[in-house]
């Protein structure tokens, strides 16, 4: 499937757009990664007794694998609401620069703050390189609509893989489950991988896996925020660096 | 299953919100509220996105070391053999998200089978 040409007619009507957006979801080996990922989640909060409502309602609004898997692990292990909170929002401090770089891909010199909200919701890490390799086909007062109809084709596969997960769980060979979860944090590494141009970019991301064994040896319980900081920093130093001898 | 056994408890829908929506979609709003005045390549972005992909890394390497749930039934060596394994593929292969997951998969795997 190609999407038409950026003067094609059929971009006139947003419904059209909104319905090219949904149809993407057929052209990336992510939605399947995304399924399979969701089957575990669903598994995973069967499992720590959460209910299936529950399961989908965290599909809806919270739209963040790695904070819903955090969510479900640390609540089901007894943790408090506030410790819970602390690790969710860590892990998602990577959606700022998210949002911020994504939106004005689809922004126009027009577009009102509010018309983007949903944009925003929708975006993740999928959504965020998905982006990168549509838009630039998609003509720009087009975009938001097409952006919605890519979300929401996601969203809803994950909350079919969820309630599909949920049911399986009691079936499911502990082998078959910790191979769900374990897709979780390879797809994120090689979807990260690849989107890392710059080297700044690569040196985040191994300084950030190799000082988090370190920085979870303190306890804090800020340990991704602690090695995050560091690592990160770290990183822009090594871009400072080069662009000053540059 | 019965229906109220789908929906579940509302205090537990409640900590949902408070524990996980909140703090979670709090970002996104930021990054809609600033995202209008902060020029794409301003310094301070870079930095924040460094420290965003640090802290993505670091969220992947937890559920590597403190695996959730069924992941903890798999030993160390084969978790973390498996991440290399998928790794050193991702790169042999220019860069291939599927080659790198599924051989890091097949690993665990036959990893598993291979130690019973």
């Amino acid at each position: 499937m190609a999407l038409p040409p950026l003067d094609s007619p059929q971009w006139q009507s947003p419904w059209r757009a909104f319905a090219w957006g949904l149809r993407s979801i057929t052209q990336t080996i992510l939605t399947v990664v995304l399924f399979v990922t969701y089957l575990g989640i669903g598994a995973l909060a069967h499992d720590s007794h959460f209910s299936l409502a529950w399961a989908l309602a965290s599909t809806l609004f919270v739209w963040a694998g790695p904070a819903q898997i955090i969510l479900i692990t640390t609540l089901g292990s007894g943790a408090t609401i506030i410790q819970s909170a602390v690790a969710v929002t860590v892990s998602a401090i990577r959606l700022f620069p998210m949002v911020v770089s994504v939106l004005p891909l689809m922004r126009t010199p027009t577009t009102k703050r509010r018309e983007m909200i949903f944009a925003a919701h929708l975006t993740a890490v999928t959504l965020w390189v998905e982006c990168h390799r549509f838009l630039p086909q998609v003509p720009r007062e087009r975009r938001i609509a097409f952006v919605h109809g890519l979300g929401c084709g996601l969203v809803s596969v994950c909350l079919t893989a969820n309630t599909v997960g949920y049911f399986l769980a009691a079936n499911l060979t502990q082998t078959l489950g910790a191979a769900i979860l374990l897709l979780t944090p390879l797809s994120f590494l090689f979807s990260t991988a690849r989107n890392s141009r710059e080297v700044a970019d690569v040196v985040a991301l191994t300084l950030g896996i190799l000082l988090y064994p370190l920085a979870a040896k303190m306890n804090s319980g800020l340990d991704i925020l602690v090695s995050g900081l560091v690592a990160g920093t770290i990183a822009y130093g090594v871009h400072w660096w080069r662009e000053v001898r540059a | 299953m019965s229906f109220a056994q789908l929906i579940g408890d509302w205090h537990a829908l409640a900590v949902l919100f408070v524990a996980g929506v909140v703090p979670n979609q709090i970002w996104r709003m930021l990054g809609l509220w600033f995202g209008g005045g902060i020029d794409e390549g301003s310094e301070l972005l870079v930095w924040v996105r460094a420290v965003a992909t640090a802290i993505l890394a670091g969220v992947i390497a937890q559920i590597v070391v403190e695996p959730p749930g069924a992941l903890a039934s798999v030993p160390d060596v084969l978790r973390y053999g498996a991440v290399g394994a998928g790794l050193v593929v991702f790169l042999l292969t220019g860069r291939s998200i599927f080659a790198g997951v599924v051989t890091g998969e097949v690993f665990m795997l036959a990893g598993k089978w291979w130690l019973g």
